[in-house]
């Protein structure tokens, strides 16, 4: 598939969803596209810098900053962003939210929320490779994700519970 | 547009004590939640600040035009183009909306621009000229006071001289005496949303702001000021806040977005990056601070001296308040019959410094528990008794003369934090050892450490500030709509709400209207452990009003009294009367049948008055008071100075909780910080220059730098004048934290470590000569 054009637009392939690009500046990042451009703002710029994980999506099934990542060099490629994550739960379970999403919301790991996105992101790919993680995986697996109002024992507690529903769901 | 929340509704839920749904909470995990950075205009505009690259320096000129030829540029403004009032601040109007001849910080903004593209915006910057001519920055805040005033107002911001009880005290023989000099250094609030706003311009020369911050009226007033616009035709709208903990009491974009809107007749939204950010708020105070404490041999505290110098950087922002705390709480939660504090905040070209969670508490709790510690070794003491031994408790006076008249479980909370049983183990696994995997310490050299330490804080705003919050409740159709200007920034203020209105009136659905200047009056600022006192009374207050008019309605219908009629589950009935009704008449009607006209109350809650403090710190000038605990437990590899904290403990004065999970949230939350302020975070300044704005350099705690926070007690005793009991919560976890840490710290090595943030050099070289460590 054709996903770029002479004249610098592109198409990505967001949330399974073809979405063309056009009139982008070269050096946009594909948070910056995301947010501005594709109406997508779930994802966050907290520092735009790739230290605090708020804006991170996944591309082609790997977890990444997305304001590190050219928004041209995603070009074609999968991405999948917390409104994407939304949408499959969608699909699949109780009205639009996953099982790490409800999860934060039980065990209260929701303050500003501004984090939020980034490490939904980060632990739902966490529990795609990982169905029981021990307490100190978690915690390096969310270690690049900065939270400034929760000193994370909430979030933790959240990890927890939404790993036993996940493995529930999968040995019924 | 990006639509504002048009309005959050909580469905019948549980009431106040037990966990209620954020009724935030679903748009927050899906990335529906519009924060401020987030907002979007079709027609809008970018727009950028350019900001001085000296800390001190003269402005021989501004030349905008090669900025203005950028295609895309739509505008470049200077300070000429300030319509209003030059400058603006909290409690000074000392800080100029755009620099005019002189700066005085790194990242004193200069010009701002609007244009069809950040990229676009950052081009205008970079074509800006400004005819510099730096001059030696004042950076040395025990300098400032001899030295020339670099700002009309003077290089004393402010300077309080508290004197308490016999200042001889001292004076009697046999009293042991203890001294040190303790420094905390810059520590950045790091909220995660970065300053960003979007200004819309309307069609009668007025704008609408919408905006993350703490206060929306006070900012209002200054906007307002600067634009040389009534109040009435700038209105302010609370965007989604990522965080706040002081940072956002000032104004950053405010003003600057409001112009350019108004010169374009464009939307124009601006959002910081984080280096920009860093320059952007003010920061936690530095802080240098001499003590010494004399005691009787049994360990009566009988005199504390203490000299206080706070560095209030170029503006004076909330630096009155904050020497205000350190000067009155500097002793501890301690009964001092004797006691001398100087506390001065000075004016230097530093970086700005205001509030920041604990303001002015969290400086001088990690020096007094320093001392604490110290004196219990020159005394022989166990620690924890000697702080027992002196603990306040009410119907004492603190050292402004004060007598404490609410609840104050000083002893309760240590107690219970000090004998909590620890689950510590040893450092086995790699990655839990000082340093982590790949910087492994080895097991046998890893030393462990223990304390315990007390924090102490005022609630609410002091020295008879006027404090009010206004609220507004609408009964209509059996739902509840509530109006306060109650700035939500994360601390689930509006779970609350929700909580209050159902458990007064015993409604399902409540509705919390748009949060904006326009429809309300103050709420005051979401800061200093408030609002659940100041907005949660304001709804309880005005949830009340509409419930005494909607049932006497109801009584004078029915001929019944309304002293016999409750509101319970969306419904009106009368329980078994006094006789004034007729006993008979059983009523049981629908919330909805009753409230088919709305009834409604508008409300202004204050707490009661306090004083300001005269000549010698003395006064009634405090509300209420929190005591906190926290011990840590912490593992040092004394080679390469590298730390792990290990366990951290705590109990809390809390009057009463109203949110379980919410009120662990803050505690866990807040002990992050004060853990990140003891062993990794500052403001590294050099010459009055950042040297690392930015979250690669300026480090504050992840997931493994954070141990899990064990709960040793929530002291519920309740506060008497409290809506509901419940004292304010979010302060306290962040100001005995960092002094527990650092006594663990001090504990496990033998190290004085009167600095924090603790840096691997000041313990792996410690004793080595200065120009090594550093």
């Amino acid at each position: 598939m054709t996903t770029t054009s002479p004249d610098g637009a592109f198409t990505l392939i967001v949330n399974g969803t073809l979405r063309p690009v056009v009139d982008a500046h070269p050096g946009e990042s594909l948070l910056f596209v995301l947010r501005e451009r594709l109406g997508l703002a779930g994802s966050k710029n907290a520092c735009e810098e790739g230290e605090c994980g708020s804006c991170t999506v996944r591309l082609d099934g790997e977890t990444v900053c997305s304001c590190l990542v050219l928004a041209g060099a995603a070009a074609g490629r999968d991405v999948v962003t917390i409104e994407g994550l939304t949408m499959e739960a969608g699909v699949s379970a109780e009205p639009g939210l996953s099982p790490v999403q409800q999860a934060f919301l039980d065990a209260g790991a929701v303050q500003c929320g501004f984090c939020t996105p980034g490490l939904l992101m980060a632990i739902d790919a966490l529990l795609d490779a990982e169905s029981d993680p021990d307490d100190l995986t978690v915690r390096e697996a969310i270690s690049g994700n900065l939270c400034r109002c929760t000193g994370y024992g909430r979030i933790l507690d959240a990890v927890d519970r939404a790993a036993a529903v996940r493995r529930a769901e999968v040995t019924p | 547009m990006t639509t504002i929340e048009a309005g959050i509704s909580t469905s019948t839920g549980p009431r106040i004590g037990e966990n209620a749904s954020r009724p935030d909470g679903v748009p927050k995990v899906t990335g529906d939640f519009a924060f401020s950075s987030d907002l979007h205009h079709d027609r809008m505009l970018w727009g950028a600040t350019l900001r001085s690259p000296h800390a001190a320096a003269r402005i021989l000129g501004i030349d905008v035009g090669p900025a203005l030829a950028i295609d895309g540029v739509h505008a470049v403004l200077t300070h000429e183009d300030v319509p209003g009032r030059a400058t603006y601040g909290l409690e000074h109007r000392d800080q100029p909306v755009l620099a005019a001849d002189v700066v005085r910080y790194e990242g004193e903004p200069v010009a701002v621009v609007a244009a069809d593209h950040p990229d676009t915006a950052r081009c205008a910057l970079a074509a800006i000229h400004v005819d510099w001519e730096p001059t030696e920055p004042l950076v040395d805040p025990a300098l400032a006071e001899a030295a020339e005033p670099i700002h009309p107002d003077g290089n004393v911001i402010r300077r309080i001289h508290l004197r308490h009880g016999d200042q001889s005290a001292a004076d009697q023989p046999d009293l042991v005496s203890v001294e040190g000099t303790y420094e905390v250094g810059m520590q950045d609030q790091a909220f995660l949303g970065p300053e960003s706003g979007l200004a819309v311009p309307d069609d009668d020369g007025g704008v609408d702001l919408y905006v993350a911050t703490q206060w929306l009226h006070v900012d209002r007033d200054q906007v307002a000021a600067c634009l040389g616009l009534p109040d009435e035709k700038v209105r302010l709208t609370l965007a989604g806040v990522g965080g706040a903990f002081g940072a956002r009491e000032d104004l950053s974009l405010h003003v600057h977005l409001c112009l350019l809107a108004l010169r374009t007749g464009r939307p124009v939204k601006m959002s910081y990056g984080r280096e920009e950010s860093f320059h952007g708020h003010v920061h936690r105070h530095p802080a240098r601070m001499w003590y010494r404490h004399h005691a009787t041999s049994d360990g009566d505290l009988v005199r504390v001296e203490a000299h206080l110098l706070l560095d209030g950087g170029a503006y004076a922002s909330s630096s009155g308040a904050v020497i205000a705390n350190a000067t009155c709480f500097a002793a501890g939660p301690y009964h001092v019959p004797s006691v001398e504090i100087e506390g001065v905040v000075v004016r230097t070209d530093n970086p700005p410094c205001g509030a920041m969670r604990g303001f002015g508490a969290v400086q001088t709790c990690f020096a007094h528990e320093a001392q604490m510690d110290r004196l219990a070794d020159a005394l022989g003491m166990d620690p924890v008794a000697l702080r027992l031994r002196n603990a306040l408790e009410p119907g004492d006076r603190l050292a402004t003369g004060q007598v404490i008249t609410g609840t104050l479980p000083v002893a309760e909370v240590l107690r219970a934090c000090a004998d909590h049983p620890s689950g510590a183990v040893g450092p086995d696994e790699p990655m839990a050892r000082p340093g982590g995997a790949g910087r492994t310490a080895d097991t046998e050299h890893v030393v462990r450490g223990e304390a315990v330490a007390l924090g102490f804080k005022n609630l609410m705003f002091s020295e008879g500030f006027d404090d009010s919050s206004a609220a507004r409740c609408v009964l209509h159709d059996g739902v509840a709509t509530i109006t306060c200007a109650c700035a939500e920034v994360g601390q689930g203020f509006v779970t609350l709400v929700g909580q209050i209105a159902g458990e007064v009136l015993g409604v399902d659905e409540v509705i919390l209207a748009p949060v904006e200047t326009a429809s309300i009056g103050s709420a005051g600022s979401t800061s200093a452990s408030r609002q659940t006192w100041m907005s949660g009374g304001a709804v309880q207050l005005a949830c009340v009003a509409v419930r005494r008019e909607l049932l006497a309605g109801v009584a004078a219908d029915h001929g019944v009294s309304a002293d016999d009629l409750v509101l319970v589950d969306g419904r009106v009935i009368s329980l078994p009367g006094d006789g004034s009704g007729d006993p008979d008449l059983s009523l049981d009607l629908s919330l909805e049948e009753v409230t088919v006209e709305p009834v409604e109350a508008d409300v202004v809650h204050r707490h009661a008055p306090t004083s300001p403090l005269d000549a010698d710190g003395q006064g009634d000038a405090h509300v209420s008071f929190a005591v906190s605990a926290h011990r840590a437990i912490v593992d040092v590899d004394p080679d390469l100075g590298l730390v792990r904290v290990v366990e951290l403990t705590t109990a809390q004065d809390v009057g009463r909780v109203l949110h379980p999970l919410q009120a662990l949230g803050q505690l866990e939350g807040g002990a992050a910080q004060g853990v990140g302020l003891a062993v990794m975070e500052e403001v590294q300044v050099a010459n009055g220059h950042i040297r690392n704005a930015s979250f690669t350099d300026y480090l504050i705690p992840t997931a493994l730098d954070m141990p899990s926070l064990e709960v040793a007690a929530l002291i519920e005793q309740p506060e008497p004048g409290a809506p509901f009991g419940a004292k304010g919560i979010g302060e306290p976890p962040c100001i005995s934290s960092t002094a527990a840490v650092v006594g663990a710290l001090r504990n496990a090595t033998g190290l004085d470590l009167a600095r924090v943030p603790v840096r691997p050099a000041d313990i792996a070289l410690a004793g080595q000569p200065e120009a090594e460590v550093s």
